[in-house]
């Protein structure tokens, strides 16, 4: 018996593949070439906003009387500078600064909620019916109609978007989690655990989340781009951050009065705004496929 | 001294949307240490759900409602979640049917065997380990110490299966539940999990209640054997008599079943019929409409189990009360040949 042992062992190692779960995926990641040009626009983009003070020659508030609406390629200002005088370089750095510190922060607390409700509703039956009608509720409303209720509420500042948008990413999270949830629960293993004594507390965090998360990490990821441009877009209506933040829907908003004179004003911060947004779906788009065991690349 | 385990009057029901039917009816048997019993029967004649009531591991629509379950002597029936998750793992333990879902895939197997471990017996990680490397050599895994580093997907499915084994058996409990742990497996594993089950029954002095539908693995392992239809128990008797001498004539009819290797021009036999669902309420015996031997009173009266001479065996069948009673043979043999040539 032991040598039959031996050879069934042996077939089994030499068939698997050696790679742990995250350099496979990782792997599968890279050989997508979209996917790699966006992990390579993030990574400049978080180098840029970690270095940004020792990167600008100018700060971002930093008036020049003397050099209003220079063009881009100008000497010193190579972004060209806006109607008061600022660099756009500068102001294009520590903008990104912003875009993904709410980025990062609002899928953060999206996530945090939309998972303990996707956890609660998947696993508990009685509490489903509850939370996922409370979920329906905040579908119901146009995301950004939603936000723009929620800074009405609470005032115009960059923080209460932050809150407004963390709300709306809610729903979404809680519904993908506890789709998959109800489908883990469901496999043997969670009825092995209990049978070996296991609490709900414990089969639900530590063993029913890490199986979640493929999804999640799909969802944060896409969601930072939409998380982005709704803070774009709500600094651009006047509802998120204001005049003389950095943030770069709020500089769209002061350039297009300029559009006819000094384009650069308005284009720039709408191409930043336009190749993170890009990058992140990407990535995420790259992420699901790699992740998504059906799919043999 | 007293039974391991006594099962008395359980009956187990379920609610659906429509009405609440009857799973399990009245199921009644006692295991001693060191035991194996076989529970028999079709898909859908109650033995999974009887053992997972053991467990306290119903469906949520599912609950017992009536009788008793006792564990040396304590009562299951009725204790709380809390109560009975210090039993689960602990005095009870299960193997599962697929040890290809039974593990987590996300973790090692090492830390899955651990997990009984920390949670009854709250070793340390370290203590931990060594008592889960422990258990692999036990039920024969080569290089247990590599081993317990691999994930599921890393280890065949007869590997798999003794990793169940070894988180099931962790805590060394008094009673062991298999539901159908060799169905899934090749033959030539299936004969590997048996010994070495049947090696650490000797070794832990449990009990085990090994459910399955395969006749050829219960004549492996049991000593009792308890056959199953449609929720009810129709036959309890040891393992060789019921082999050599089977009463029922559901129990015939399994046996004969079994195809036979030598014999190449033998034609399959089967039962006629398909085991009535839940729902269907059946008057008399609820074998009748498929048994080629029933009579006007199986119609209208359903049998009581009726002890067959010893202990701890019993038929439920009309037949047999003729037999004690008239003392009339009834030509038993031939009765499923007779219904398919019709």
């Amino acid at each position: 018996m032991s040598t039959d042992l031996a050879i069934e062992t042996n077939s089994s190692n030499s068939e698997k593949k050696k790679d742990g779960f995250i350099v496979e995926t990782v792997k599968k990641l890279v050989q997508n070439k979209l996917a790699v040009i966006g992990l390579v626009i993030i990574f400049i983009q978080v180098v840029l906003a970690i270095s940004a003070p020792f990167i600008v020659s100018y700060g971002p508030y930093e008036q020049d009387p003397t050099a209003t609406y220079l063009g881009v390629g100008s000497e010193g200002h190579f972004l060209g500078t806006d109607n008061y005088g600022r660099d756009m370089w500068s102001r294009i750095v520590y903008g990104s600064r912003i875009s993904l510190i709410v980025g990062v922060s609002t899928v953060a607390i999206g996530l945090l909620g939309g998972i303990t409700l996707g956890l609660l509703a998947g696993y508990f039956k009685k509490l489903d019916a509850i939370i996922m009608r409370i979920v329906d509720l905040l579908f119901a409303f146009p995301g950004i109609l939603l936000a723009m209720l929620i800074i009405a509420m609470l005032g115009t500042s960059l923080v209460n978007v932050v809150i407004a948008i963390s709300i709306w990413s809610i729903p979404g999270c809680a519904r993908i989690v506890r789709g998959s949830v109800l489908s883990v629960k469901k496999q043997e293993y969670v009825m092995a655990l209990r049978s070996v004594g296991a609490g709900n507390t414990r089969i639900l965090l530590k063993h029913i989340l890490p199986n979640c998360t493929a999804p999640i990490i799909v969802f944060a990821t896409t969601r930072m781009a939409t998380a982005i441009l709704s803070t774009a877009s709500l600094s651009y209506l006047g509802l998120g951050a204001q005049p003389p933040t950095p943030e770069w829907g709020a500089m769209i908003a002061a350039g297009q009065n300029f559009m006819w004179d000094a384009p650069h004003m308005a284009v720039i911060p709408g191409v930043a705004i336009m190749l993170t947004v890009f990058a992140f779906n990407v990535v995420g788009d790259g992420l699901r496929d790699a992740l998504d065991p059906n799919m043999n690349v | 001294m007293g039974n391991l385990l006594e099962v008395n009057d359980l009956t187990i029901k379920f609610r659906t949307a429509k009405a609440t039917s009857t799973a399990v009816r009245n199921v009644s048997f006692s295991l001693e240490a060191g035991e194996t019993l076989c529970i028999v029967g079709e898909s859908g004649s109650g033995k999974s759900i009887t053992s997972l009531s053991l467990m306290g591991l119903l469906p949520e629509n599912g609950e017992v409602s009536n009788g008793s379950i006792r564990l040396n002597g304590e009562e299951l029936v009725g204790k709380t979640e809390e109560e009975l998750r210090k039993i689960r793992g602990n005095e009870i333990s299960m193997i599962f049917q697929e040890p290809m879902t039974a593990l987590n895939p996300v973790f090692t197997v090492g830390y899955q065997i651990q997990e009984p471990l920390r949670i009854h017996k709250r070793m340390s990680k370290q203590e931990a380990t060594v008592k889960s490397v422990e258990l692999l050599k036990q039920v024969g895994i080569p290089n247990p110490k590599e081993k317990i580093h691999q994930y599921p997907h890393e280890l065949s499915g007869g590997m798999r299966q003794r990793v169940m084994i070894a988180m099931a058996l962790a805590c060394e409990p008094s009673l062991l539940i298999a539901d159908e742990p060799t169905t899934a497996l090749d033959v030539t594993i299936q004969a590997q999990i048996l010994d070495i089950m049947d090696d650490l029954k000797e070794e832990f002095g449990m009990g085990v209640v090994f459910v399955t539908h395969d006749m050829g693995v219960v004549a492996e392992i049991a000593d009792r054997v308890m056959v199953m239809y449609a929720g009810d128990v129709i036959e309890v008797n040891d393992v060789q008599t019921l082999f050599e001498d089977p009463k029922h004539p559901y129990t015939k009819g399994l046996l004969g079943a079994v195809p036979n290797v030598d014999d190449e021009t033998q034609e399959m036999k089967v039962i006629p019929g398909s085991m009535p669902s839940m729902e269907d309420d059946i008057p008399g015996c609820r074998f009748h409409p498929r048994c080629p031997m029933a009579m006007d009173i199986c119609k209208e009266k359903k049998p009581a189990l009726i002890d067959v001479g010893k202990e701890n065996a019993a038929v439920r069948c009309w037949l047999q009360e003729v037999d004690t009673n008239a003392d009339t043979t009834i030509a038993a043999s031939g009765g499923f040949e007779n219904v398919l040539s019709d």
